[in-house]
This record gives structure tokens, C-alpha cells and sequence, in this order.
């Protein structure tokens, strides 16, 4: 059996969050009879229930589909669904490496985004033909001829016949499946030539170990070829091949040049089969492996830990099973005085932790306790070395510390003309460089900005939202390592160092962080038998104070008469809240104090 | 059949009707007409003719009637009341009666009343020396109603009269409550209770000071109510005023001459077996403990077919079964919890410790048979290095500092 090349098409949907990417993958879907309307559920391809919940795609997703063109001719489609966040852009890159082609999706009331610029430089880095849809055509505030022009002018590419489209209601869906087979390219790659494919995903199954999710650039293979990971070396024997029906694998004979499909070799690993090496075949190999691999690294990190600590083994097993599925989830065991028997855990950004965080807490009925997320800092000893620091606790003593560096990204805003100023305001309150700022039209401007990471993990997303009225996009992108000027900022519970609580900040933010620190945790800390001082100190001089006075009466002086149980009602009440503290020395803080340093822009 | 004879049983009689609710009372009170009052109290007499039926081998050393404003009540259908209680139970002819009286509700021909069934205490709640208080509280009486009530009671030959007062009222200082002490320890009763506002959810107070309430136990600064400080040195003061004239703190918001503490109370902290009759009552009978239905129609309804029961229960050999689900074969009870072991010596520790004299080893080892070291040790040891509880002769007790904390005390005996 062999499949006409030309008769495929490889393509991803990319968009500004929001702009309808998986509402649209649905509809090409049903249009396409996949699945019946009565099949469907809204989004298919966000599988997890957390990505239906969120409305964004955390993992690739591919779909296989049949579609009987106007031409009278049948053909395939690959339809690979690619996570719509920053945190994942390396899996994005990937993901695009797979296709020949990209439907761009523009909301016909937004207009062009951040993201969407984003998105399209990154399909064309990859020589991707790109397929402009204008979506949400229903919207009373929709104007899609403007928004044509503004693709025009904006991303130069041609838009006046892009499909203007509904994707909500299905309205001119037909439009987009007759450009994708005369507009999007049919795969090159020669079927004869030795085995070379690009992994843009994988996961566990524990049935058929680690199936690899691939599009097949050169060659063949099929069941009984003896694979190699190019990257991580790892080999085995291929056991089925098979594509992507919607929400099943299908196996068949063989996966050819220009096919996107699934390889399950028995692996036991997912590590050994990480998103972007090549496949390759043992004994026929090719002899260069596909551009673009690269190692992911995490690039926030926090601790974690059970709230009872009772449950530290279920946390261990519950983080190895997430692993499984999610390469780029570190984690290690660590040790904190305050809260116990945990684990360090690096993540690809904050949405990433987030993620985890939730799916630990909901899949695996844990409830945690989680430190404030830092990124990692690169520390030059006066010895000469080089330390990648992690976990603040672990900073050596100042005398050792010939200099600190911090990651910085090149962060890209778009913004409409009103709200430049503010956003300006914000960047240089969190440390940003201002690089430059373009006016793409009269009245929306991109702002480039060099951002400390450090500076927008927590929530510099939800403050662009707020004083832009929801208005600014943001994209940013790694930059690399920057000299900076940090501290340890340490919080003292009762004259004790907490180390759950320290973190690194910059040396002239730190008094007017450790200020609000305490202020914080004086309002977490109930009031206990004695008075409990709450220090914020740097390299052991305090910079800030705050006092939990001593709590001098409690006691239930009411007559309840023979009703005992609504005095012990209240008595439980008392006992339940201790439940929830945790013993720092002599001092019982509640749980959520240790989460507290996250929110102190709140107020 | 076995006997239990000599086994005490106290009984506490509730009658929910006041002329108006106080703004800040939370409990089972309301209005009622006559008719209904009427009503109420034959299913009363009904209830109580039951269960001295079904009790008769418990022995009865102290009666508490409580409301609601029991004193509101016709004479006549206390007396009837008392009169059934005498018939139905065995009374201990040294029984401490008590009946909770408002000021303003008797005059002396009810008091003679009152005298002549048997009641020997009035408990009379006052709250406040201050008229202005007063009606803050939502209360239906002025101070001078007060005074007149209680030289009354004196005529009539109440020997043994408690005051009811409450502190932390909204804009209260020190000196305000300090002036309301010192005018009723003029008068010499021989109790005086001394509760602190606890602002309710339910209650008008709590529409109108929630947040201060919050606030107040947070401990951090109160607009209206006075502050965890401001309570602290009220609380102080009031041991030190009541100390000083001859009155004994028994309990955490109890204080007695020597010889008045309330024997009823004392029943509830060492976990005596009572009865409690009329609606909503709460009983804890052999470590059971049940509560009767809070619904007025349906209490009445039920006592009225508690008659039916009797002659059956009775009929047959003595020693059948007992019914099925409930104990006494009613349908008065919502609720019905067996008190388990672990329970028991929770409730022992932290209803025996409200006590000042607290609660003695040998009871606790004869009660669960196990030293109480063997289950409280660490906490015992933890609480004494903390000086909130001593330990002397044989016995366990609070601290003044245990006693203004006794919630962290008491929480930690809590399994």
C-alpha cells in the first residue's frame, strides 16, 4: 500500500490565544465526518481536563482526517494541534517543524496580537506556507475587511481572500478545507531514502510504553524496524506503527516520507524520547539528524511539598507518573526546616507550574504547600566556579560570591496607543530595558523591553491585563544571563530563619519587598501565646519588622446549659485551624503564609 | 430488671416564651399567646409524666427552669409544672430548685407562688446596671424593674439568688462594667454569672456588628466592641472585684459564695446523667446523649401521643426489649449519639477543667479505668510547662493564665 504524497497535507492552526485555534480544529474535524456532531465534544483535541478548563492546549495533539476535495479527489490531513503558550514556545517550534503549512487564525474583532506576530515568524522560520482565516465573523464588533488589510500591512502576507469565517457557528468552514488543499503544500521526501523523523511529542502508555508522535521527513518504517533516538541514543523494536484517528491510535503497515503518525517501540522512558531529536533506523541510518533539537530546560522553580507530611511518598509517586508524560517536569528531593520532607521542582514557566500544581492537587487528591517560585540565578564563586542556584536556601555565604547573574528575557508588547504609557510604567518598574517601539498602525504600538525573568514569573501578565484594560499582548523569549546586583532576602519567624520563605531579590527592591513581607505575614499569623517579632533581614542585618502581639484571652464564657455539643463544636473549630499550621519553632503558621510572598502586589 | 436506684438524674425544664427576643440571644425563645402557653405546658406535664414513668429508679438532686422567661409564665402553670415533677420523679428533699427570672415579670404574689412548689433559687438576669445598655441589648427592663424584683425575691425568702451579667457590650470600657460589679455587689447575691457577649450569627447583634465580632477575634482593632485588651483587663477586674467581696470564680463565668455555687451547673461540667424537658432540650442520659425536636407543633404533637405509649411499654413481662431506635420509645428525639469512650474523656477533660477545682485523677482512672497519664501525658506536660494548668493533690486545674485561655487549653484534650 502506498500513499499519494500529493494527496497530503501537513498543517497546524496557530493564533493569539483566544483567537478560536482548537473552536476551529473542531469544526475541520466535524466537517470532515471524523467524528459525528453527536461524538463531539467541544474541542477534542484539548484532551486533558484541565486544558478544556483553561481553553488552552498544554500538549501536541494530532489528528488524521479525510477530505473529499472539490477537485473530486480524496485527501489526507494532518492536522497537528500546538500548545498556545509561551511556556511551551520549544514544543510550538517543534510541532511546526512537523507541517508544510499553517492556518493563521485572526480574530476579525482584535485584529493582530502579540502572539499572532509571534506565531507567524516563527511558522515562516520554518518555511511554512501560511494560510490566513479571519474568525469570529459573528461578533457585532467584528470587522473583517480592516483586519485583512491589517494582516496585509502588519505580516505581509496576502489576506483579501481569506476565508472569513464562524467558526463557533461553522459558517464558511467549507472555504478554509478547499484553501488548505490548493494553498498549503503537499510533502516532499523521498520514501526510498534511509528513515528520518521528527518527534514533536510522546506519551506514556501502559500498554505500549512510550509511543512517539512523528512526521516522517525521509524514508520508512514499519513494524520489526530496529529504531534509534539520534539524541539520546536509545534503540529498540519498533512493535506498531499507526495515525491518529480523532481520540485513537489506528495502526497500519507502514509510515512513508510525508506521513505524520505514531511509533511504539516497547520503550520504557519517555526521557529517551525527547520532543525535537530524530528517528532514525539502526541499520540503514541517515547520516545527518533534523535541525533544531534542543535540550529543554526548566526555567522557574519552586519547592513543594505535602501539607501532610505523611504524604511525602505519594507526592514522589505522583510527580514520576506526571514525568512520565511531561519530560521537561524536574524535580528533586529537598529538605526544609519549616515544612519538612518535599521536593525542588523546575518548571517551563510559571503556567507550566501552575499546571502541574493543579493536576497534583486534582488527580492525585494531594493538598500542598508550595514555596514562592524563583528562577535560576547563576552564581560566580570567588573560586573560580560556577553555580546554577535553585533553591535560595542553598546561596553560599557572600564572601564567596564574586558576582550574581539573572536570566533576561526580550519581552514584545503590543498595545493600543492609550495605554503605552502605562505599560511603559510597568516595564520600568520591573527592571526593564526599553530596546525600542514600532507603531504598527496609528494606534497600536509593539514595545520591546529586555525583562529580568525573575520579574514577570509572578504576575506581570495579570498587571499588563489590568492597566491595559485587557488590552496588551505579551510574547517574550529567553535572552540569556545578566550581571545583576542580588540579595538573599531572609524572613525570621520568632528570631528563627524560616528557609521556606527566603528568596533572592534585587538589592534596592529588597526593603520595600521585605517590608510588605511582613506586613503579609502579620496578617497570616494568628495571634498565639506570646508575642512572635516577624523580621525581614539581608545578609543578617534586618531591614523590616513587624509584631504579632500576644494573644491574652480566649475563652468561651457562655452559658450554652446542657448543649455541650456546641461548645465542642467550637473546640474543634480551635483544634481543625491548628491542623493547618505548621510548627516553625515555637510558632504555628498557617500553610497559606508560605504562599503569601506571591500575592503582594494584591493590595 | 437491674437497679439503679440512688442513681442522680437532674432535670432541666425549658419553656421558650419571652415577651420579645434580646438582640443578641441566640437561643430557642419566641413569643406565644396564652392559648399556646396553655398548650405548651400540658404537653410539658405530658413529657414529664413519661419520662417518670420510664425513670423511675434515678433520684433528682437539683430542677433548673430555664427559657425563654419562665417568670413570664402564669404562676399557675409553673406550679402545675412542679407539682408534676414532684409526682413523677423522686425528688431529693434537699433538691437546689432553680427558676430563671426576668425583672419586671413578678410581683410578689408570684414569688410566694414560686416558693410554695418548691423552688428555692432565682437566677434573675440583669446583664447591665445601665439603662442605656440595656436597651442596646434589645432588653425589656430598666435597672430600677431590677431592683425592685430583687427585694422582692429577699421578701418572698429567696435565700439563694443569682445575678446574670454580661460584659464586652458594644462601647463598653472597663469603668462601665466595673460600676455595674460594684452596684451589684452591693446587693450581696449569693452567685453571680458573668458571661461576655458572644455576638451570634442569627441574631440582630450579629447584622450590626459582624465585622467588629471578626475583628475581635482576629485580635485587631474593633470599632464598637471593646478590644481582646480591653476584654482582657474586664475579665481581670471582674475576678479581682468579685475576689475581693467574699465570692468564689467555681467556674470560668461562675462566682459564688462559699456554699452557692450552682449545684445544676456543676452537673453539666462532671457529666451527671440530666433530662431535659420541653423543647429543644438536651439530655445525656448513661452517655447518650439526645436532643428533643426544636419545632413547637411537633413537640406538642408528639407529647400528646407519648399517653399511648405508656401502657404498652408497660404491658408484658418488665424486662422486654427495649423498643427499637430510640431509648424511651418516643419520637421527641432528633438525635440520639452514643458518647464513645474517646468522647467521654474528652468531654471529662474539657467540661471538668471549666471548673476551678478541675478535675480529679481519681475519677478520670475510675471513670476509664487507665491513669489519665496513660492517655494525656504529653499534653498534661506540655500545658504544665506552659503554666496554664497545676497539678496538686490528686487533682488537675487551670491557671488564671489556662483559664483566660481556655480555649487552647481545652482544644488540646480533643482527640
Amino acid at each position: 500500500m502506498s500513499i499519494d504524497q500529493s494527496k497530503i497535507r501537513n498543517f497546524c492552526i496557530i493564533a493569539h490565544i483566544d483567537h478560536g485555534k482548537s473552536t476551529l480544529a473542531d469544526r475541520i474535524i466535524e466537517k470532515t465526518g471524523t467524528l459525528t456532531s453527536r461524538e463531539m465534544q467541544a474541542q477534542v483535541l484539548d484532551n486533558m481536563d484541565l486544558e478544556r478548563e483553561r481553553g488552552i492546549t498544554i500538549k501536541s495533539q494530532a489528528v488524521r482526517i479525510i477530505y473529499n476535495a472539490k477537485d473530486g479527489q480524496e485527501y489526507i490531513f494532518n492536522l497537528i494541534d500546538t500548545p498556545g503558550h509561551v511556556d511551551f514556545n520549544y514544543e510550538v517550534s517543534r510541532s511546526l517543524a512537523a507541517c508544510d503549512g499553517a492556518i493563521l487564525v485572526v480574530d476579525a474583532a482584535q485584529g493582530v496580537e502579540a502572539q499572532t506576530l509571534a506565531n507567524v515568524y516563527l511558522a515562516m522560520d520554518h518555511d511554512l506556507d501560511v494560510l490566513p482565516v479571519i474568525n469570529k465573523i459573528d461578533l457585532p464588533s467584528a470587522r473583517p475587511e480592516e483586519v485583512a488589510q491589517e494582516i496585509e500591512d502588519v505580516i505581509g502576507i496576502e489576506a483579501m481572500d481569506a476565508p472569513r469565517i464562524s467558526a463557533k457557528t461553522g459558517l464558511n468552514i467549507d472555504e478554509v478545507l478547499e484553501q488548505i488543499v490548493t494553498r498549503i503544500p503537499a510533502p516532499a521526501g523521498d520514501p526510498k531514502a534511509p528513515l528520518k523523523a521528527l518527534i514533536f511529542d510522546a506519551l506514556y502508555d501502559s500498554y505500549k510504553g512510550v509511543i512517539v508522535f512523528c512526521r516522517i521527513k525521509e524514508g520508512s518504517v514499519k513494524v520489526g524496524t530496529r529504531i534509534r533516538m539520534m539524541a539520546t541514543g536509545a534503540e529498540d523494536l519498533v512493535t506498531e506503527v499507526g495515525y491518529f484517528g480523532a481520540g485513537q491510535f489506528i495502526p497500519c503497515d507502514e509510515l512513508s516520507a510525508g506521513m505524520v503518525g505514531y511509533i511504539a517501540a516497547s520503550i520504557k522512558n519517555v526521557r529517551d524520547t525527547r520532543v525535537g531529536d530524530t528517528v532514525t533506523a539502526v541499520d540503514r541510518p541517515c547520516a545527518e539528524p533534523l535541525p533544531g533539537y534542543k535540550k529543554v530546560n526548566p526555567m522557574v522553580y519552586c519547592g513543594m511539598y505535602p501539607a501532610d507530611s505523611a504524604k511525602y511518598p505519594d507526592l514522589r509517586d505522583a510527580l514520576e507518573k506526571l514525568q512520565i508524560n511531561d519530560a521537561s517536569l524536574q524535580y528533586e528531593p529537598e529538605t526544609s526546616l519549616a515544612l519538612g520532607f518535599g521536593f525542588r521542582c523546575g518548571f517551563l514557566g510559571l503556567l507550566h507550574l501552575e499546571i502541574i500544581q493543579e493536576r497534583l492537587e486534582r488527580e492525585f487528591n494531594l493538598d500542598l504547600v508550595t514555596t514562592a517560585p524563583g528562577v535560576i540565578y547563576k552564581v560566580h564563586k570567588t573560586n573560580g566556579e560556577v553555580m546554577d542556584l535553585t533553591n535560595p536556601s542553598n546561596l553560599p555565604d557572600p564572601s564567596e560570591i564574586e558576582y550574581m547573574e539573572e536570566p533576561f528575557v526580550s519581552a514584545e508588547i503590543m498595545v493600543t496607543s492609550e495605554y503605552v504609557g502605562a505599560i511603559m510604567k510597568l516595564c520600568q518598574e520591573r527592571r526593564g530595558i526599553y530596546i525600542s517601539m514600532d507603531y504598527i498602525e496609528a494606534t497600536r504600538a509593539v514595545i520591546k523591553y529586555d525583562l529580568p525573568l525573575n520579574e514577570i514569573i509572578y504576575d506581570f501578565f495579570d498587571a499588563l491585563k489590568s492597566r491595559s484594560r485587557g488590552y496588551a499582548s505579551f510574547d517574550y523569549e529567553m535572552k540569556g544571563y545578566v550581571r545583576s546586583e542580588l540579595v538573599k532576602l531572609d524572613i525570621l519567624i520568632n528570631k528563627e530563619m524560616v528557609d521556606a520563605l527566603s528568596f533572592i531579590v534585587f538589592k534596592d527592591g529588597a526593603y520595600d519587598r521585605g517590608r510588605k513581607m511582613c506586613e503579609k505575614l502579620k496578617k497570616e499569623i494568628p495571634r498565639q501565646l506570646f508575642e512572635i517579632p516577624i523580621q525581614a533581614a539581608v545578609n543578617g542585618k534586618v531591614i523590616a519588622r513587624e509584631t504579632v502581639k500576644a494573644l491574652r484571652k480566649d475563652v468561651l464564657a457562655k452559658c450554652y446549659g446542657g448543649d455541650i455539643s456546641r461548645k465542642k463544636k467550637l473546640l474543634e473549630k480551635q483544634k481543625e485551624g491548628k491542623k493547618r499550621m505548621r510548627q516553625v519553632g515555637t510558632v504555628e503558621v498557617p500553610q497559606e503564609a508560605f504562599m503569601s510572598v506571591l500575592k503582594l502586589d494584591e493590595d | 430488671m437491674t437497679v439503679k436506684k440512688n442513681k442522680n438524674l437532674e432535670l432541666y425544664i425549658h419553656t421558650p416564651f419571652c415577651v420579645k427576643k434580646c438582640d443578641y440571644c441566640d437561643f430557642l425563645s419566641f413569643p406565644g399567646d396564652s392559648r399556646t402557653q396553655i398548650q405548651y405546658i400540658h404537653a410539658l406535664l405530658q413529657e414529664i409524666r413519661f419520662y417518670g414513668e420510664k425513670m423511675g429508679e434515678y433520684v433528682v438532686p437539683t430542677i433548673y427552669i430555664g427559657g425563654g422567661t419562665p417568670s413570664w409564665l402564669d404562676s399557675e402553670m409553673i406550679t402545675a409544672v412542679m407539682e408534676q415533677v414532684f409526682s413523677s420523679f423522686h425528688v431529693l428533699p434537699d433538691a437546689e430548685v432553680t427558676l430563671e427570672c426576668n425583672p419586671g415579670t413578678v410581683k410578689a404574689d408570684k414569688l410566694a407562688a414560686y416558693r410554695k412548689a418548691g423552688i428555692n433559687r432565682l437566677s434573675i438576669g440583669l446583664q447591665s446596671v445601665h439603662n442605656e445598655e440595656l436597651k442596646i441589648l434589645g432588653r425589656i427592663h430598666t435597672y430600677e424593674q431590677f431592683l425592685k424584683t430583687y427585694s422582692l425575691a429577699r421578701d418572698a425568702g429567696f435565700s439563694n439568688l443569682n445575678v446574670d451579667l454580661i460584659s464586652g457590650l458594644p462601647r463598653q470600657t472597663l469603668e462601665i462594667f466595673m460600676d455595674t460589679l460594684q452596684q451589684v455587689v452591693r446587693l450581696k447575691p449569693e452567685h453571680v454569672s458573668c458571661y461576655t457577649l458572644i455576638v451570634e450569627k442569627g441574631t440582630p447583634f450579629y447584622e450590626k456588628y459582624k465585622f467588629d465580632a471578626v475583628a475581635q477575634q482576629a485580635g485587631i482593632r474593633t470599632e464598637i466592641l471593646p478590644n481582646e485588651d480591653e476584654m482582657y483587663r474586664i475579665t481581670k477586674a471582674t475576678q479581682d472585684i468579685l475576689r475581693n467581696a467574699g465570692y468564689e470564680q467555681y467556674e470560668i463565668s461562675n462566682f459564688a459564695k462559699p456554699g452557692y455555687a450552682c449545684r445544676h451547673n456543676i452537673g453539666y461540667w462532671t457529666r451527671e446523667n440530666y433530662l431535659g424537658l420541653g423543647l429543644g432540650a438536651a439530655s445525656l442520659i448513661e452517655n447518650v446523649r439526645y436532643s428533643n425536636t426544636r419545632e413547637l407543633y411537633e413537640y406538642m404533637e408528639l407529647c400528646g401521643k407519648l399517653q399511648l405509649l405508656l401502657p404498652e411499654a408497660f404491658a408484658g413481662e418488665q424486662d422486654s426489649a427495649q423498643p427499637e431506635g430510640d431509648f424511651f420509645g418516643s419520637n421527641l428525639h432528633v438525635s440520639a449519639d452514643i458518647i464513645g469512650r474517646k468522647e467521654q474523656m474528652e468531654e471529662f477533660m474539657f467540661l471538668g477543667l471549666r471548673m476551678n477545682e478541675g478535675v480529679k485523677r481519681d475519677d478520670f482512672e475510675n471513670n476509664f479505668g487507665v491513669p489519665i497519664e496513660a492517655v494525656y501525658l504529653e499534653v498534661l506536660e506540655k500545658l504544665k510547662r506552659q503554666e496554664m494548668i497545676v497539678m496538686r493533690e490528686g487533682r488537675i486545674a487551670l491557671t488564671d493564665r489556662g483559664m483566660d485561655l481556655g480555649n487552647y487549653v481545652m482544644a488540646k484534650f480533643l482527640f
